[in-house]
């Protein structure tokens, strides 16, 4: 059977499962609908959670980012960090109270605390600016994974995904989308750490992916460490150091932080702690997610680092055992011929690896080619470019621009600051990088063929990916659509409606809010990698905010809740579109997004902090010269810090 | 709701769980994995230094206990003052 088939039997597999479970779990009412009842197992909610959370993003391109980055694996710790000491702030500072308090939206609970339509209605953009940029996001996401392993186009992937969805969210609503989580978990973990834990047995001889991180490197008799080799390979071939210190300590604590207070703040993960039955169990379905959440993000720098490890050695073949060097580099024949190197055309063929023989010797060389040798190259090939394209009779001019670009190539190639241990590009004999792209998600979708596993385990990470992608899409739509039918409808336009009459415009808000997404997954603004730092930042600079001082001080009133709300929002957004572009119109940023130009070296992707840090200071201080809240605004906060008297459980 | 005073005693005393789980959470990730680096550089831990793994796996790793301590600190404080549901 070829791959082909057999990725069709095992994804087809899985979406049957969760049809299966979209019908067993129809939604029969609203509290169904919008927080399954409240009825949630703890452990049950935590593995959903999990789902919920963990995106394509996570799952295919995470150990990626890490492996790759220019600037080190270390500094991209931040987002392990960041993306599990968020649940901390959760379990301690929002989800038992927000689970007290015993109804279904984030706004709610803004609208009820500070007595105010207008601060709920505020929340609701809020709710809505963070979800619909988040979701572009994960559609993309869909088509992606679909077009990759189902050979359809991204487009067609995208109509697949939405169609799924839209069959398991509208019928079942949270209800249905809970259950589905659960399973989609348990496929997206099990395709993670299968794959995971082969290499690491290949590499390290250990079992536990995690204990591999830290484990002797077993092709040289595990004397030396894993991270050791890498280290020492990576700076041979000019890169910078894998466990290298980061360069802007400040940038990387705030970013770091504002992935947290983020992640505490994205509405579709707070509502998860709506649907348990009790205060104590939101407090320990938040732990139940992490561990969850953990068992794949405690992984992903081990696939990360080891992933790193094996392009290296297999491009530098003498590197398994000895220096990168001390042997030749891959050989273009060897990558036709050998069965076990087949993943390399593979994947060429999908554009997310590439090489070229540029000195044609025979061999790929991998290695950092320096910006200014990049730089040479790029004016050489245009000067060449300029002389090939003129209609002028007469090239002299543009031909002694290009013997002035090839003088300027040779000067670059022999100067030994741009060469590898001291030694020259030309006097090693090569002209530039050949290995010249490795896309951040090759080192989770190639991981099985480079470790050569059978081909389930090849169909099981494509049903892994498009579970992680699906149930993410999913959580971000019923936020969404009970925003728009529970606060909108219900809570402002029309507070009459029948429960029925609620049931359905919850289902037509649903199919509208998927209608939309795959528009917009269709049609992306061109901004898909940034989308995500904003709703981080949004989240972080809006959300966690208001419902941390809406529970921890009886004093913040109406207005310093709006004016602090809309500043964080104001503030954060202005901050990333001046380095990003207005509205992420390329073009019209003020500053190129460069560190150098950063106010104190913060980037946007960490700006949600300062955001954060100016909503609470404003809220405070309007508060402060406003009037207190009303006495049954404050019975309100007392009742919510204690769980006592909290709805009973609905069982179902 | 239980009488006054012990309502405000319960809430008092749930902080103060609160800010000692806050401490924590801060010195594992932001403290060791980032702050403290550079100072421990000396403490190995399997090919790398001690901040590189708190950064990577550890944090994560305390974050887990936290949590669960955390929620049975909680459960238990609910009982001692009664406002368990």
């Amino acid at each position: 059977m070829d791959q082909f088939t057999l990725n069709l039997i095992v994804v087809g597999f899985t979406f049957a499962i969760y049809i299966g479970i979209a019908i067993w779990a129809r939604a029969g009412s609203t509290a169904e609908f919008y927080a399954a009842g409240q009825g949630v197992n703890p452990i049950l909610n935590g593995m959903a959670t999990g789902a919920d959370w963990m995106s394509a993003a996570s799952f295919i391109s995470m150990a990626g980012i890490i492996a790759l980055a220019p600037v080190g694996g270390y500094t991209q710790s931040a987002f392990l960090m960041g993306w599990t000491g968020g649940y901390v702030l959760l379990a301690l500072l929002l989800a038992p109270y927000l689970r007290k308090f015993g109804k279904f939206t984030v706004p709610e609970f803004v609208g009820d605390r500070f007595y105010s339509g207008g601060a709920r209605l505020v929340a609701v953009i809020c709710l809505i600016v963070i979800s619909v940029t988040y979701v572009i996001g994960q559609m993309r996401g869909v088509g992606v994974t679909f077009s990759r392993f189902l050979e359809v186009s991204t487009d067609m992937g995208l109509y697949i995904g939405a169609a799924i969805v839209f069959a398991y969210a509208v019928l079942g609503g949270m209800k249905g989308i809970t259950y589905t989580q659960v399973a989609q978990y348990v496929v997206l973990i099990i395709a993670y750490t299968i794959p995971a834990i082969f290499i690491s047995l290949n590499l390290t001889g250990s079992f536990l992916p995690q204990l591999g991180l830290i484990g002797g490197y077993a092709p040289q008799g595990g004397d030396v460490a894993v991270l050791a080799k890498l280290d020492s390979l990576v700076t041979e071939l000019g890169f910078t150091a894998y466990t290298a210190d980061t360069n802007n300590m400040f940038n990387m604590i705030l970013f770091t932080m504002s992935l947290m207070i983020g992640t505490a703040g994205l509405p579709h993960v707070i509502v998860r702690f709506f649907t348990v039955p009790r205060v104590a169990d939101a407090r320990s379905s938040a732990g139940w997610a992490l561990v969850f959440i953990a068992l794949l993000y405690t992984v992903a720098p081990a696939v990360g680092a080891m992933a790193r490890l094996n392009l290296t050695t297999t491009f530098w073949p003498g590197a398994a055992t000895g220096s990168a060097m001390s042997g030749p580099a891959l050989s273009v024949a060897e990558i036709d011929s050998n069965p076990k190197l087949a993943w390399i055309n593979t994947w060429k063929a999908t554009g997310l690896l590439d090489f070229s023989d540029k000195n044609g010797d025979g061999f790929i060389q991998y290695f950092n080619e320096k910006a200014l040798v990049t730089a040479a190259n790029k004016a050489l090939a245009d000067a060449k470019k300029a002389v090939a394209d003129s209609t002028d009779a007469d090239k002299t001019a543009l031909e002694a621009k290009v013997t002035e670009a090839q003088a300027a190539v040779d000067a670059a190639l022999a100067d030994p600051a741009n060469g590898l241990g001291g030694k020259s590009l030309t006097e090693l004999g090569f002209v530039g990088n050949e290995l010249t792209k490795v896309d951040n998600d090759i080192m989770v979708l190639a991981n099985p063929e480079i470790a050569a596993l059978p081909g389930w385990v090849i169909a099981l990470v494509a049903a892994g990916g498009l579970a992680a992608a699906l149930s993410t899409a999913a959580g971000l739509l019923l936020a969404i659509s009970s925003a728009v039918s529970h606060d909108l409808i219900k809570g402002s336009i029309n507070p009459n409606i029948s429960e029925k009459g609620e049931l359905l415009a919850a289902r037509i808000s649903m199919g509208f809010a998927i209608a939309v997404a795959t528009y917009l997954g269709l049609n992306p603004p061109g901004f898909a990698a940034q989308v995500v730092a904003l709703a981080f930042g949004l989240a972080a600079a809006t959300i966690f905010p208001v419902l941390m001082m809406g529970i921890f001080s009886k004093r913040i009133n109406k207005e310093g809740a709006i004016a602090g709300m809309l500043a964080g929002l104001v503030f954060t957004a202005v901050y990333i579109f001046l380095y990003l572009g207005w509205f992420f119109i390329p073009g019209t940023n003020m500053y190129a997004n460069t560190p150098a130009n950063h106010f104190f070296g913060i980037s946007p992707l960490s700006i949600g902090t300062i955001g954060a840090v100016v909503n609470f200071t404003v809220a405070y201080l309007v508060s402060m010269v406003t009037k207190a809240p009303p006495q049954h605004v404050v019975d309100l906060i007392e009742s919510i810090r204690v769980p006592k008297g909290a709805g009973s459980a609905q069982a179902h | 709701m239980a009488d006054k005073t012990s309502s405000s005693a319960y809430w008092a005393a749930n902080v103060r769980v609160i800010l000692i789980s806050l401490v924590i959470w801060f010195v594992c990730s932001f403290g060791l994995g980032i702050i403290l680096r550079p100072a421990l550089k000396g403490i190995s831990v399997g090919g790398a230094d001690l901040g590189f793994w708190f950064a990577q796996n550890g944090s994560i790793y305390v974050f887990l206990v936290l949590i669960f301590v955390y929620a049975w600190r909680m459960n238990k404080l609910d009982k001692e003052y009664g406002v368990e549901e």
